[in-house]
């Protein structure tokens, strides 16, 4: 009785998903999918290395230094990084002074209260405050945004796919549409001639509907002064800035590293120990 | 106990004697993972996953226990908290990484340990109800995983919780009220992550009791081995401890490394980007994918595609998408019929020819595809290819499974254990 009606259930949904096997096929032939824009012509992240990436990388404090001077000067215009605090800008590299400085120097205060009259004010940062924002609410941001809400930035390298080299790409992927190619050599606007990008967006073949709200936050050399000399490529402040946002998504990643380390040693001897211990108790039985 | 040549406890010195004759829980010890379980002497690597899930469940607890010391149940608080493990708490982002790891960890060991006991028919009698708990595990297991992926109230979390949730409002009539009833409201929110959170920690401890039933329902007839031939006499067999517990602690070994390597190497390898975005209920993600561990069944649900009616006259009987969370829930549920469904005999795939075929070269590659497919945008390719592979999966166990069992011719089986291990025969049975 059970077989038998495992039977017929087996054939149902069997037969029901053959049928939708043909039915997909069919509507598939009819209508064939169109091609879209996003398949042919959204670009892979451009190939960049960092000094944090792989098992030993470690980050490179001058890097995320120069990282948070772009991230300052330029990004915190619009972009909030609520999870991160003042404090942790010592694990840069900072003295102790000069993390008071950076929280005391911020462009925006922070919210507050008027001892006196109980009124809403702003006060200077301290080391104890989280980076405020620069926008008092969602309304306000997207007020001065053309209706777009820029996004946090804390935990934006790990919020995307391909990470830091996401952001990377995104930062110099700004092109002119017009006449834009892909690498078969078609013509964007040729193929799909109803994908012009709409007044208000910004044409980017790495964003992922190609059209970003965000107008190109490093168009050209030296937006910022860097304290130790380097050139303020752009290349160089995007990959600066992305080695500093993988840093605010992961600021524990070299303890992980190399507590990794001496889990994976500790582990290694065990497990040696473990076979040796296995082989000898085994060794008089046949198995 | 099972056999009658297991060792006996004798507690040594006066306080275990006293003990012993108050509570006797080292004796159970004993006879549960002492060496007072005799265990086939053949056992091969496969066998190692049990006990390895069991480790999975402690690490899983251990971690989840201090995680909700740390963790804010609400839907303003829930995420910030998580990075407040992440970044303020001491070593809260080794708990949370390796909470995180382990839940994908648990289910693979466990998934191996599934394939074990299929491949060598741990199913059959007498080991039946092993089975059927097993079953219920897995079920806890998947109840649980799915809370716990809600609890950090990201993108995924919010839309995995909206997806699943709305599976119950597939149910006719009462599909809609059920659904609301289940989640405190018309969405996932506050009522819905509160009772996820009080779940997902009462769960754990629910799949702790069943597994003592599974551990129990196991020492009843003993466990089984690669060849499938029932222990005969004490030579085929070997006391668990030190023989097993040695073995076994080979294998945490190596899988420690493993859960280590990914852990602290990339620890968010398994995981979707989506996740670490706030949760957000008017902004859809633009593919809403479960966890890998779920990707199959997902598959299985989008397959219906088709509704279920009488022809040419537009009446639906079952619409495609209850047909989907049924075969969904279906697939899953079918196993708890496999022991009948199976009439062979012979236990193990080894012996096996035909339904060896069919295990490598139609279940297990219609399983790869689904899980390959559950993750991929509704594309014809895709599809297509988990259509064919669901459909598959259905017919192996409903259709296939039945009709090979009753037709195959099975290869000679070894004598005995010993004889399997050792290649002679043994002196006549006295």
């Amino acid at each position: 009785m059970v077989r038998l009606i495992a039977f017929l259930v087996g054939l149902f949904f069997s037969g029901m998903l053959l049928l939708g096997l043909g039915d997909t096929v069919v509507s598939a032939i009819k209508e064939p999918a169109l091609p879209t824009v996003e398949a042919g012509f959204h670009e892979e992240t451009l190939p960049v290395t960092f000094a944090h990436d792989g098992p030993l990388g470690k980050f490179d404090r001058g890097q995320l230094q120069r990282g948070l001077k772009v991230y300052s000067e330029v990004c915190a215009a619009c972009h909030s990084m609520k999870l991160v605090a003042f404090r942790d800008f010592a694990a840069l590299g900072y003295s102790e002074d000069q993390v008071k400085a950076l929280a005391k120097g911020w462009k925006t205060e922070v919210p507050s209260i008027n001892p006196e009259t109980g009124e809403p004010a702003t006060r200077p940062g301290i080391p104890a405050d989280k980076i405020p924002s620069p926008f008092a609410n969602e309304t306000a941001a997207r007020a001065a945004n053309n209706n777009a809400l820029p996004p946090d930035l804390s935990l934006i390298t790990k919020a995307r796919e391909g990470g830091p080299a996401y952001v990377y790409s995104l930062l110099l992927g700004y092109r002119d549409q017009a006449g834009y190619k892909n690498e078969e050599g078609k013509e964007l606007l040729k193929e799909f001639p109803d994908a012009a990008t709409p007044t208000g967006l910004h044409f980017n073949p790495w964003f992922a509907n190609l059209n970003i709200a965000m107008a190109n936050p490093i168009a050209s050399d030296d937006l910022v002064t860097y304290d130790d000399g380097t050139k303020a490529t752009r290349a160089q402040m995007a990959k600066d800035v992305s080695a500093f946002l993988t840093w605010t998504a992961e600021p524990k990643m070299e303890n992980r590293k190399s507590a990794g380390w001496a889990a994976l040693g500790f582990l290694l001897i065990f497990t040696i120990l473990a076979f040796m211990s296995y082989r000898t108790i085994w060794a008089d039985k046949k198995h | 106990m099972s056999f009658p040549w297991a060792q006996e406890y004798k507690p040594q010195g006066t306080v275990s004697k006293w003990v012993d004759e108050r509570l006797p829980l080292p004796r159970l010890v004993y006879n549960a993972v002492g060496a007072g379980y005799p265990v086939p002497r053949n056992l091969n690597y496969f066998w190692n996953f049990g006990v390895l899930a069991g480790v999975a469940l402690v690490i899983q607890i251990v971690t989840g226990i201090v995680l909700a010391m740390h963790y804010y149940a609400s839907v303003d608080g829930a995420f910030n908290s998580v990075e407040h493990i992440m970044r303020d708490v001491n070593a809260g982002w080794f708990l949370r990484y390796a909470h995180m790891n382990g839940a994908s960890f648990f289910f693979i060991v466990v998934y191996i340990h599934i394939f074990r006991g299929l491949f060598y028919g741990s199913y059959k009698a007498p080991r039946e109800m092993i089975w059927l708990l097993g079953v219920t595990i897995f079920l806890l297991m998947m109840a649980t995983a799915f809370m716990g992926y809600v609890l950090p109230w990201g993108q995924m979390s919010f839309w995995g919780a909206q997806v699943i949730t709305g599976f119950f409002s597939a149910i006719p009539l009462v599909g809609e009220p059920l659904r609301q009833l289940l989640l405190g409201g018309f969405a996932p929110d506050q009522a819905a992550l509160n009772r996820f959170f009080s779940l997902h920690y009462l769960m754990p401890f629910v799949i702790a009791g069943v597994i003592i039933l599974h551990v129990w329902a196991l020492h009843i007839p003993g466990s089984s081995n690669p060849t499938g031939v029932s222990v005969k006499g004490e030579q085929d067999t070997v006391p668990f401890h030190p023989y097993y517990t040695a073995k076994d602690g080979f294998g945490l070994g190596i899988f420690l490394i493993l859960f280590v390597a990914v852990t602290f190497f990339a620890p968010n390898m398994l995981g979707h980007p989506d996740n670490y975005i706030p949760a957000n209920p008017l902004s859809t993600p633009a593919h809403i994918v479960p966890e890998w561990y779920f990707l199959p069944f997902y598959a299985i649900l989008k397959a219906f595609t088709v509704d279920f009616g009488i022809p040419f006259t537009g009446i639906i009987i079952i619409p495609a998408k209850l047909m989907g969370v049924l075969a969904m829930f279906g697939s899953i549920l079918l196993l708890f019929f496999l022991p009948w469904l199976d009439t062979s005999p012979v236990r193990s795939g080894h012996y096996r020819p035909l339904f060896r075929k069919f295990f490598w070269y139609g279940l297990i590659p219609s399983l790869v595809v689904l899980t390959y497919c559950g993750g991929k945008p509704p594309y014809t390719q895709w599809v297509v290819l988990s259509q064919i592979a669901a459909a598959y999966y259905f017919a192996h166990f409903l259709i296939i499974l039945p009709i090979v069992s009753r037709i195959e011719r099975p290869l000679a089986l070894p004598n005995s254990i010993t004889e399997a291990v050792t290649g002679k025969p043994l002196p006549a049975a006295a």
